[in-house]
């Protein structure tokens, strides 16, 4: 694991690079339709977080927020709304937006500032209530905003995106609804002992296909729901973390924080897009946008698809789950069904994903996503999933993908 | 006697499609590099490696292949203005060989996922999105481009010449 010409030391059987970020604490509020002010649950998550690292709010050199763009003013400038809401210590901070990426575009944001040296210590942030059904786009009549026109134009909400990729799958390798439904299944029972997750019910194959049908070929429950939430991480340097923790073993690491945009022409019609670009003049590049999500994190951190223990991917539909097993090159392209039939995506088997239970069981607190599937692949790293431990897990990875160009892949060893 | 009243037939959006009898998109072409883009726009070609600057309007392909689809169930949020009661409608991805873009459209009312299937040819049509009586009786009908399943063609690409 050690890279070549890589800074650092071995603790034990673990290489720690000086380009490795120490998690020192991870917290959330339990995601739900609580209702309230979303800086009650960022509050709760960052106290979690805190109490977590045996660190004091007042320690907290820079705040990492990530934005939600439905909670008016404070949801804008997280970072700030955080601080203030903590109470203002000084703290450095910023706000970043990236769609379903927010938390990990905040995280990296972190990270560049501890590695350079601006800080040694910092806390990621993100929370969010959300309106009731669909995602709409921001109210107001713009005609020139293309997330305003593809309801307008066509009422293509999140959903039907997510269905033109599933019907691919079906179209393409085979897949039927019976697959996507176990997709689910295994999630919901992932799920049941999460104390974080909303849906902590077990679900058959036969509550899937016999539930209504909300975007062709997609029914209600292979579809995330939205959902209130909060999750919070505190990040620091090697030598803070040391100083802090006396010793290094066993502590989970930061390792990669992929934030890669596509490469032109991008030829997969993506979220919330009317067209894709043209490969007419220019060809495709050879990996897709999001096949260079994951490529591009295991790349930084030296390591590949056989060295995982567990994956949190963005399951925003069952179908979904099953691309992100071939975007992390779980397996190949169209065997993605046989690999969850296979049991291999199960807990107990090759590479348990979603253990958390995944968006499946938690729906979709945007700002806060990206950072909780970090927090669970914490757990699991610890061994302190309980209910859900994946056995041994020492590398964990995650996959999520938002609207605009973004998606984000993060991975975390001991 | 029932008196006709006035129909008055605009696009949803303006500069995206014609809504006459033959209509069709409107992409942009690059002056410089030749690449493709939907909807148009005047200038800033997205091709990386070209600073090409002039983007001329286009008629794009009328036919297409599918890509995938959709038919959605539930009525969409606003800005969507759904019919009451509300009426499944599907929604299509299509591929224009010529200019290598896939354009997400709605279908024409009637046609449903079942009657759709990936690779199937489809050709572009336009259909009433939504309607408004103004304070004299007339009617506005907002125009909107739809992909319905392709009649036999005599020549078979429908690019435009």
């Amino acid at each position: 694991m050690g890279a070549g010409g890589t800074v650092g030391q071995w603790v034990g059987e673990s290489f720690v690079s000086d380009r490795d970020l120490v998690v020192l604490g991870v917290g959330m509020h339990p995601w739900g339709k609580w209702g309230r002010d979303f800086t009650e649950y960022g509050m709760v998550a960052a106290r979690a977080a805190l109490a977590d690292a045996r660190l004091q709010w007042k320690d907290i050199q820079y705040v990492a927020g990530a934005d939600t763009i439905r909670n008016g003013y404070p949801g804008f400038i997280a970072g700030a709304t955080f601080a203030q809401k903590l109470g203002w210590t000084g703290a450095r901070v910023s706000s970043s937006y990236a769609a379903c990426a927010s938390g990990a575009q905040a995280l990296q944001g972190a990270r560049a500032s501890i590695l350079a040296g601006f800080c040694d210590v910092a806390m990621v942030i993100g929370a969010d209530t959300t309106p009731k059904g669909f995602f709409a786009p921001v109210g107001g009549e713009r005609k020139n905003d293309p997330d305003w026109l593809r309801f307008h134009l066509l009422g293509a909400t999140n959903p039907v995106y997510f269905a033109l990729f599933a019907r691919r799958r079906m179209d393409l390798h085979g897949a039927t609804s019976e697959d996507f439904a176990m997709v689910k299944v295994k999630n919901s029972r992932h799920g049941l002992e999460n104390p974080n997750a909303r849906f902590r019910k077990e679900n058959t194959i036969a509550d899937v296909v016999n539930s209504p049908i909300v975007s062709d070929p997609l029914r209600l429950l292979d579809i995330c729901a939205t959902s209130d939430g909060a999750a919070a991480m505190i990040v620091a340097s090697r030598e803070f973390a040391e100083k802090h923790l006396g010793s290094l073993a066993g502590v989970p690491r930061i390792r990669a924080v992929s934030t890669v945009t596509p490469t032109y022409p991008q030829t997969i019609l993506e979220l919330p897009d009317f067209a894709t670009d043209s490969s007419a003049v220019v060809a495709p590049p050879d990996r897709g946008f999001k096949d260079d999500i994951c490529f591009s994190a295991y790349e930084e951190a030296g390591i590949g698809p056989d060295d995982v223990s567990l994956a949190e991917v963005y399951d925003l539909s069952t179908a979904l789950e099953l691309d992100w097993y071939e975007h992390l090159g779980l397996c190949a392209k169209g065997e993605a069904e046989a690999l969850l039939r296979s049991g291999a995506t199960t807990i107990g088997g090759r590479v348990p994903v979603n253990p958390s239970g995944g968006l499946s069981c938690f729906g979709e607190a945007i700002p806060a996503q990206a950072i909780a599937q970090v927090c669970e692949v914490v757990w699991q790293l610890r061994g302190q999933a309980d209910g859900r431990q994946v056995e041994g897990a020492r590398v964990g990875i995650t996959a999520n993908q938002g609207l605009f160009g973004h998606g984000s892949s993060v991975i975390v060893s001991v | 006697m029932v008196e006709s009243r006035r129909v008055n037939r605009v696009p949803a959006v303006e500069g995206w499609y014609t809504i006459d009898a033959a209509p069709h998109l409107l992409g942009a072409k690059c002056g410089s590099c030749g690449t493709f883009v939907f909807p148009p726009r005047d200038n800033g070609c997205p091709n990386p490696t070209c600073d090409g600057d002039e983007l001329v309007r286009t008629p794009l392909s009328t036919r297409g292949r599918v890509w995938s689809y959709t038919e959605n169930r539930y009525t969409p949020p606003p800005p969507y203005k759904a019919a009451e009661p509300f009426e499944p409608y599907a929604l299509v991805a299509v591929e224009l060989a010529a200019e290598g873009l896939i354009v997400l459209g709605q279908a024409p009312k009637g046609v449903l996922a079942t009657d759709l299937k990936v690779g199937m040819e489809v050709q572009l049509e336009t259909d009433v999105l939504w309607a408004e009586t103004t304070d004299d009786g007339s009617v506005i009908e907002h125009i909107v481009y739809v992909w319905a399943p392709a009649a036999p063609s005599a020549n078979g690409s429908g690019s435009p010449s």
